[in-house]
């Protein structure tokens, strides 16, 4: 099919979708576009169809509307087997009976090269991946971190014009997760095409990704770079994600009026529909109202909650503005800090930074 | 986990061995029950005329008519395998207006009375039957009273065992190997036959084992559609039951030979039903 009328020739090469899934009592309907050699990630909560725009993609759910194109081709209608896209499974699905180098020679196989010339190809791919010499492991013999890049060797074996990689990294513990990060991140960028990851982790989506697009009840939040993402973040859940608090208002001058709550005093000068965001660690707890403190943002708190942070402690506080506090447990130790104690928050206006919504 | 129970740990003895004592009205009955399935066994052993059963054994109609068992009963298990497989993967992967209803159907042939079987059979494959005569005149195709009949006989009492038996294993089978077979350019029918078919093996052959255990031993549908003629449709059971009203001794030295092949048959399951969990 040639692409429509209309679409300049520059958007023809790569990813262009709006996927639309109608199932059950739940809607998916985003918009995903990307250039050959981009790495997307798609971010949201469990439940937020971040599997089903995969699999939409795969061809293993079908679409109830909208358009599928790939580098100008059509897909929508194409059955899975028939797709140029290679697929990472979250839990890998490495066929248990096949050893490591028939796993990668499945899809040259199905592609219709001869058995020798597909277990040459897989053989291949096995090297690049550092795997030589487990070529004739099963499944289970392997590592996770093995697993995961048979896994990743066997979709690229077909040579997809579109990866999916569906949390790569969840099946794994925490020491293999940071060193297959690594490995998964060289890999992607080595991609010629384009790749689209699926993940929760914001520290995944952030490391392997050029772009991320959030995900909340079926539909776009927000896209962008993740240091865009990660200043301006435009929901509770990404905030959340990237450790900030996060409120909205309408902004006036250096005020921004709160929804509900107190006006909130910043550095930028806006107007209009506002977010005004800081980070945990700009908070200043006290015990007694402050007197000489220079801080124009002063809440009167109470304690709801606390946790170990890291090394730190973070406390979860109710009260004229919900906010997240963190402090030293020296700091926490000295003010008396316990769910029910009453608190003063300040937070310097140059440590707040407001954007418009 | 559980507390240390340190005066259980004494002696080596294991947790689980502790007298929980069994009901006398349980008892009773549940040794009844095991002396009433394994007496007639015994009886059989007891009986079996172990000096004349060397002869029995080699004479040529006891050969005749094993021989003719175990190849009708092979031949209905490879048939069942050929369409049953394909039948179970229909029930358990796909979804049509119905299914319950053709599941059903299938696994009719596990309640019927075989005998009625063999009646139907002959009213479809017979000489004057449904579809039969349509092969008697086109092809010259007559079933019933042939081997070729008496595998069918037994195909139709078997091959619903086969089929539950892969459905289940088939149930229980990750679907989402088939996804990732055809996300890799596979075909819905090279998905099963290089993934789904071997990672359901062992459920086929269990499958395979307990249908061709029953074929062996199907008596009424074979009689009813196959007739009784040695050599050509008179397998084991079917020589028992005549044996038996003119020879005993060779009806026990022929069962003796069914009772056998059924422990054979059982300790080759043993890893799948005799342990249970």
């Amino acid at each position: 099919m040639s692409a429509p009328d209309g679409i300049p020739p520059d958007t023809a090469e790569g990813l262009d979708a709006h996927l639309v899934v109608d199932r059950d009592a739940f809607r998916l309907d985003i918009t995903l576009s990307a250039a050959p050699g981009d790495v997307v990630a798609l971010l949201g909560p469990n439940g937020a169809g971040k599997t089903t725009a995969l699999r939409a993609l795969a061809g293993l759910v079908p679409l109830t509307g909208g358009h599928l194109r790939l580098d100008g081709d059509a897909l929508e209608r194409t059955p899975p087997e028939a797709r140029p896209v290679g697929v990472v499974f979250q839990d890998y699905l490495l066929f248990p009976h096949l050893s490591a180098l028939d796993n990668v020679a499945f899809g040259p196989r199905c592609h219709g090269a001869s058995k020798a010339e597909a277990r040459a190809q897989a053989a291949g791919w096995l090297e690049r991946m550092g795997l030589a010499e487990h070529a004739v492991a099963k499944p289970r013999r392997l590592s996770g971190g093995q697993a995961q890049r048979v896994a990743l060797a066997r979709a690229l074996a077909t040579r997809p014009r579109l990866l999916l990689l569906d949390e790569p990294l969840a099946a794994l513990d925490a020491r293999t997760r940071l060193e297959v990060r690594a490995q998964l991140r060289r890999h992607l960028a080595e991609f010629e095409a384009v790749a689209v990851l699926v993940t929760h982790d914001p520290l995944d989506a952030m490391v392997l990704a050029d772009r991320l697009v959030v995900i909340e009840h079926g539909t776009v939040v927000q896209e962008g770079t993740p240091s865009d993402i990660a200043r301006h973040p435009r929901t509770d859940y990404i905030a959340q994600l990237v450790g900030l608090n996060l409120y909205r208002g309408r902004a006036d001058g250096h005020t921004v009026h709160l929804v509900a709550g107190p006006p909130l005093t910043t550095t930028e000068i806006l107007s209009g529909p506002a977010f005004v965001a800081f980070p945990p660690s700009a908070v200043t707890l006290h015990r007694d109202r402050p007197t000489g403190s220079s801080a124009r943002n002063l809440w009167r708190c109470e304690v709801a909650g606390l946790e170990t942070h890291g090394d730190q402690i973070r406390a979860d506080l109710t009260g004229e503005l919900p906010l997240a506090a963190d402090l030293t447990t020296i700091a926490a130790a000295e003010l008396d800090l316990r769910p029910g104690a009453p608190v003063w928050a300040t937070v310097k206006a140059a440590q707040t930074h407001a954007y418009p919504a | 986990m559980t507390p240390p129970a340190s005066d259980t740990r004494k002696g080596g003895r294991r947790p689980g061995r502790i007298r929980t004592g069994v009901p006398f009205a349980l008892l009773l009955p549940a040794l009844l029950g095991l002396a009433f399935l394994l007496l007639p066994l015994v009886a059989l052993l007891i009986r079996a005329p172990w000096h004349s059963l060397p002869e029995q054994l080699t004479s040529p109609e006891v050969w005749q008519a094993l021989r003719l068992s175990l190849v009708c009963a092979t031949s209905a298990t490879a048939l069942s395998l050929v369409i049953g497989v394909p039948l179970a993967w229909l029930l358990a992967r796909t979804d049509f207006p119905g299914r319950g209803l053709v599941r059903a159907l299938v696994t009719l042939p596990l309640v019927l009375p075989p005998v009625v079987g063999g009646v139907a059979l002959l009213l479809a494959l017979g000489r004057n039957g449904v579809v039969g005569q349509w092969l008697d005149a086109w092809f010259g195709i007559t079933l019933p009273f042939t081997t070729t009949g008496v595998v069918l006989a037994e195909t139709f009492v078997a091959m619903p065992f086969l089929v539950i038996s892969v459905e289940g294993t088939l149930r229980a089978a990750d679907p989402r190997y088939e996804e990732a077979a055809t996300t890799l350019g596979a075909s819905r029918f090279t998905a099963f036959r290089r993934v789904t078919l071997p990672l359901i093996a062992p459920g086929i052959a269990a499958g395979a084992v307990l249908a061709w255990a029953r074929a062996l031993g199907e008596f009424g549908a074979t009689i009813t559609f196959a007739g009784n003629f040695p050599g050509r449709t008179q397998t084991m059971p079917l020589a028992v039951y005549l044996a038996l009203q003119s020879d005993p001794e060779a009806a026990i030295a022929l069962s003796l030979v069914l009772l056998a092949v059924s422990i054979a048959v059982l300790a080759g399951l043993r890893d799948r039903w005799m342990t249970t969990s």
